[in-house]
């Protein structure tokens, strides 16, 4: 779907653009707590960055960058900070997502640990989204094409 | 919030609506559905959702608009009824 035009004007102003997009998208993470924002919009942020390095390049550079199997590292990472952040709770006695009981593992108190642990959780989330997000557009736009990419 | 802002707003939400629904180019649906996303954005901001319009300019008017013109590309562009 996606060819490549060589259009420098938009091609510069993309790569220009992208590392601001997602120092944005990690700022909205890390002051999801005293703003709006947090995990899922960042994510979609991150997500959107790289998006748009695929429009203005094409699928074949954007693949080139994130290659399909590195993609789905990505998706099970987040999950995994995610619930393996739930499950240390729960082996340091607590119950699962009990943030406070991280303290124990941590140089902090227990508030502090409750926040660490929703920023540990957020993080999970925000991997996840971003790789999910470049997975459904690069199918909706590849239609299942491009096999040699994936390997 | 100013009343006569909420007004233009409103009626504005309106028409994008009736227009995406009503149009026969599906390309030009899509993209006024992103336009409508991004007015409720503000209606959500002025009304103080300030998370949930975040959420609405993020998703709505930005990445969903790019899915939706992605998976036009792969059918026609005209629709049929």
């Amino acid at each position: 779907m996606i060819r490549r035009h060589e259009d420098i004007i938009i091609e510069s102003l993309a790569r220009f653009l992208t590392p601001f997009i997602q120092a944005f998208a990690l700022y909205v993470l890390f002051l999801g707590h005293y703003s709006p924002g947090g995990g899922f919009q960042g994510g979609v942020l991150m997500g959107a960055s790289f998006i748009l390095l695929v429009i203005a390049y094409d699928i074949i550079e954007g693949k080139r960058r994130i290659t399909e199997k590195f993609n789905i590292v990505l998706n099970a990472t987040g999950v995994m900070v995610f619930s393996g952040t739930g499950l240390l709770c729960l082996i340091l006695g607590g119950e699962f997502l009990d943030y406070s009981q991280l303290a124990a593992i941590l140089p902090v108190g227990p508030e502090e640990a409750r926040g660490l642990g929703i920023l540990a959780v957020e993080i999970g989330v925000e991997i996840t989204v971003a790789a999910i997000m470049v997975s459904i557009f690069l199918d909706l736009a590849s239609a299942g094409e491009h096999e040699e990419a994936l390997k | 919030m100013i009343w006569q802002f909420d007004l233009i707003l409103l009626t504005l939400v309106v028409i994008c609506a009736v227009a995406a629904i009503t149009v026969k180019d599906l390309l030009s649906s899509a993209i006024v559905l992103g336009a409508y996303s991004f007015l409720m954005c503000l209606i959500w901001t002025g009304m103080g959702a300030v998370d949930v319009a975040f959420t609405e300019a993020t998703v709505g008017a930005g990445v969903s608009t790019v899915f939706f013109v992605a998976a036009i590309y792969h059918t026609t562009r005209r629709t049929k009824d």
